[in-house]
C-alpha cells in the first residue's frame, strides 16, 4: 500500500505497509497481519528481558531527540511500589511533520500494542496516548481501535488473560504546539497549563503525577512490536551508513516538490536519491533551493549540502543540521528565505508558553525584525540584531522552544545572507509581503 | 499564548462576534445528565480530579459551542477547582473559544509548507466568499468565522483547512467556493 502514494520500490515499509488500508484498523484484519502476536509474547517476558531486545536493536526516539530508547525505559525504577505511567507523545504540531498522524488514521492497533509492550516493560499499568485537539480523526480512529481491544480482553485488566494490567487511554489536547516537549504535556494531562517544567527532577523520578513516567513518540512505540516478532538483528541490520542509526523511519516531505507525502526508507538511504527519485523532484520547472530536514526546529541547509546526505542522525548532524522528527520541508527557486524564516519565526512567537524571558521576548523580536526585512524596512546592523538574539535565546531557557526559533533562523541569514541582504539594500522587494503580517 | 506579533490562531476568537444574541448559560454537567456521567466515569482513569480539566472542557464546548465564563465556573465546582484557575487554563489552549464562533469555525493553515503552497490565497479566498472579510470575525449572518492557525500537522495535504472537527485537505482558492457550498 502507501499512502497518499504507493509504495515507492525503494521504501522500506514496515511500519507504512498498511497505510491506506481502512481495513488495516479493524481488529480481526490486524491480527490476521500478525497483530498483538508481540504483546502476548512480551506480556510473558520480564521488562528487562523487553528491554535488553529493544536495546539492542539500536532503536532511538522517533519524535526528535533521537534518544535511545531501551535506554530510556532501563532509568524506570521497577518494584518501587510507586505507579507509573507511559505517555505516548502523539501531539505532532511541529512543521513540516504528519507522519504520526498516518500511522493513527491507519494503523492505530499497531500503535495500541506498542504502548501496552511499553507500558509493561516500564511497569506500567496506565498509558495515555496524548493526541493533539486538532487531530480529530485520528482521535476517532484510536477511540475506535482501543474500544475493540478492550472488548477483545487485550488491554485492560488480565491483559491477553497475562494476569497484567494494561491500560490504554486518549487523552486529547487542546492547541498548543509546546505540549509536545515532554514536561509540558504531562502538565497539559494533569489539567495544568502546558506550561514545560525544570529539569531534573527527570520524568523517569518525577513525571506524570509526580510518578515515575515515560514519555515516547508514536512513531517509536509502533515500531516495537516490529522488533519484537522479528528480532533486535533483524532491524539493526536496516542499517547503510552509522551503526548508531539502525531501522526503518518514516519521513514526510513537504514544501515544494512533485510528490509530497510519507516514505519510510532504511537509515542511512542517500538523500539525493531520495529527494529526486521517490519524492520525484521539484516542481515542473523549478530546482530545489534549500531544506529543512527534521521539522522546523533544525537548521536550514542548502539542496547543495543536501544531496550528500546520509539520511540518518548521524548523516544530517553531520551537515550541521538534524534528522529531528523526519519532517522535510523543501523550498525552491521561487521562494524567498527570508518571507518563509519570518514566517516560520512567527509560528514560534505564537506558540511560546511565554514562562521564559528569552524565548517570550526573543521569539516576538526576531519576527518582528525579520518581518520589517522582508517589507523593505530592514537595516544591515538588523542582521547582527538577530544574531545577538538567538545567543541569548540558545541554552538558557527551561526547554528548547527558543533554541528552536533560533535555529533555522541563523543557519538560513548565514546560507542565505545575500537574500536578506538584497531586501535591507531595496534591490529586491519580497513581491509578497508575509501572510497577515504587520 | 496571545503574546507576541501573532494575529493568528486563538487570539484572534476574542475578536467581537456579531450575530450572536447569547442566551443564558445552562450548566452542563447537571446531576443525572449524561455528560455527568461520561465525566464522572472519565474521572476515574486519572488519580486526580484535575487532569479531567481538558477533556470537561471539551464537553462544555461541544454542548455550548464556546466556554463561558459561567460554564469555567461550573466546571470549577465540578472539578473542585476555582474559576480563576480554570480561566488560566482555558486560555492557554487555542482551541478553547472564548467568545462565540460562527457555525462553521474555519482555520486555515499558514505555516511555512503551506505558505510554500499559497496558503495566504486560500484564507483571503475564504475571507471573501464567507464575507468575513477579516480573520477573526463572524460572517453577519453568524454562519463563518475565519481564522489562521499555525500547522496542522497535514503539511503533506497543503493546505490543510480545519473547518469545525474536520479536515479538508489540499485546498485552493479555486475549491473554496465549492466547500463552503457544502456546509449547512
Amino acid at each position: 500500500m502507501g499512502y497518499p502514494h504507493k509504495s515507492h520500490p525503494r521504501e522500506t515499509p514496515v511500519l507504512s505497509k498498511h497505510f491506506g488500508d481502512p481495513k488495516a484498523r479493524e481488529l480481526e484484519t490486524w491480527k490476521s497481519f500478525g497483530g498483538y502476536r508481540a504483546l502476548q509474547q512480551a506480556l510473558a517476558m520480564e521488562p528487562t528481558a523487553i528491554q535488553d531486545v529493544v536495546k539492542a536493536s539500536g532503536l532511538r526516539g522517533r519524535g526528535g531527540a533521537g534518544f535511545p530508547t531501551g535506554l530510556k525505559w532501563s532509568f524506570m525504577k521497577l518494584g518501587d511500589g510507586k505507579p507509573h505511567y507511559l505517555c505516548c507523545n502523539a501531539d505532532e504540531s511541529e512543521p513540516g511533520t504528519f507522519k504520526d498522524r498516518e500511522i493513527m488514521r491507519w494503523t492505530p492497533h499497531a500503535l495500541i500494542e506498542g504502548c501496552a509492550i511499553g507500558a509493561h516493560a516500564i511497569g506500567a499499568e496506565t498509558c495515555f496516548i496524548y493526541i493533539r485537539g486538532e487531530f480529530s480523526e485520528p482521535i476517532a480512529v484510536m477511540e475506535r481501535a482501543l474500544a475493540e481491544a478492550r472488548a477483545a480482553g487485550i488491554i485492560g485488566k488480565n491483559a491477553m488473560g497475562s494476569g497484567k494490567t494494561v491500560d490504554v487511554w486518549v487523552h486529547k489536547g487542546a492547541g498548543a504546539y509546546i505540549c509536545g516537549e515532554e514536561t509540558a504535556l504531562m502538565n497539559s494531562i494533569e489539567g495544568k497549563r502546558g506550561n514545560p517544567r525544570i529539569k531534573p527532577p527527570f520524568p523517569a523520578v518525577a513525571g506524570l503525577f509526580g510518578m515515575p513516567t515515560t514519555i515516547n513518540n508514536v512513531e517509536t512505540l509502533a515500531a516495537v512490536p516490529h522488533i519484537l516478532n522479528n528480532g533486535a538483528e533483524w532491524y539493526k541490520a536496516m542499517c547503510t551508513a552509522s551503526p548508531k542509526s539502525t531501522g526503518s523511519k518514516l519521513f514526510s516531505v513537504c514544501g515544494n516538490v512533485a510528490r509530497p507525502g510519507n516514505y519510510e526508507v532504511v537509515m542511512g538511504f542517500p538523500f539525493k536519491e531520495f529527494l529526486y527519485d521517490l519524492c520525484g523532484g521539484p516542481p515542473p520547472g523549478r530546482k530545489f533551493k534549500a531544506i529543512i530536514p527534521g521539522g522546523s526546529s533544525v537548521p536550514v541547509i542548502t539542496i547543495e549540502e543536501a544531496e550528500q546526505v546520509k539520511m540518518d542522525y548521524e548523516g544530517f548532524l553531520e551537515y550541521g543540521t538534524m534528522l529531528g522528527s523526519g519532517g522535510v520541508i523543501i523550498f525552491d527557486d521561487a521562494q524567498s528565505m527570508p518571507r518563509q524564516l519570518a514566517r516560520l519565526a512567527r509560528f514560534y512567537a505564537h506558540e511560546s508558553c511565554a514562562q521564559c524571558t528569552q524565548c517570550r521576548e526573543g521569539t516576538a523580536w526576531m519576527t518582528k525584525i525579520l518581518e520589517r526585512i522582508v517589507a523593505g524596512q530592514g537595516t544591515f546592523e538588523d542582521l547582527d540584531t538577530i544574531f545577538e538574539l538567538a545567543e541569548n535565546m540558545t541554552g538558557k531557557t527551561i526547554c528548547v522552544l527558543s533554541d528552536s526559533c533560533a535555529a533555522p533562523v541563523t543557519s538560513g541569514i548565514q546560507r542565505f545572507r545575500h537574500e536578506f541582504e538584497a531586501l535591507i539594500s531595496g534591490k529586491r522587494s519580497s513581491s509578497v509581503a508575509v501572510a497577515g503580517a504587520l | 499564548m496571545s503574546h507576541g506579533p501573532s494575529a493568528s490562531g486563538g487570539a484572534l476568537v476574542a475578536a467581537a462576534p456579531h450575530g450572536h444574541d447569547h442566551a443564558p448559560y445552562t450548566p452542563v454537567f447537571t446531576a443525572g445528565s449524561a455528560r455527568r456521567a461520561e465525566l464522572d466515569a472519565l474521572i476515574t482513569r486519572y488519580p486526580t480530579k484535575m487532569a479531567a480539566l481538558l477533556p470537561a472542557l471539551w464537553m462544555v464546548q461541544e454542548e455550548r459551542g464556546w466556554i463561558a465564563p459561567e460554564a469555567m465556573s461550573e466546571v470549577a465546582s465540578v472539578l473542585d477547582l476555582t474559576a480563576a484557575y480554570v480561566k488560566g487554563v482555558v486560555t492557554f489552549y487555542t482551541m478553547y473559544h472564548q467568545h462565540p464562533v460562527g457555525r462553521h469555525f474555519i482555520q486555515v493553515c499558514t505555516t511555512s509548507p503551506c505558505l510554500c503552497a499559497g496558503a495566504d490565497k486560500v484564507v483571503d479566498s475564504f475571507l471573501e466568499h464567507t464575507g468575513c472579510k477579516e480573520l477573526g470575525v463572524t460572517s453577519p449572518d453568524g454562519k463563518f468565522t475565519v481564522i489562521e492557525v499555525e500547522c496542522l500537522g497535514a503539511c503533506g495535504f497543503a493546505t490543510p483547512v480545519q473547518i469545525n472537527a474536520d479536515y479538508v485537505e489540499n485546498v485552493t482558492p479555486e475549491k473554496v467556493p465549492a466547500i463552503l457550498a457544502g456546509l449547512k
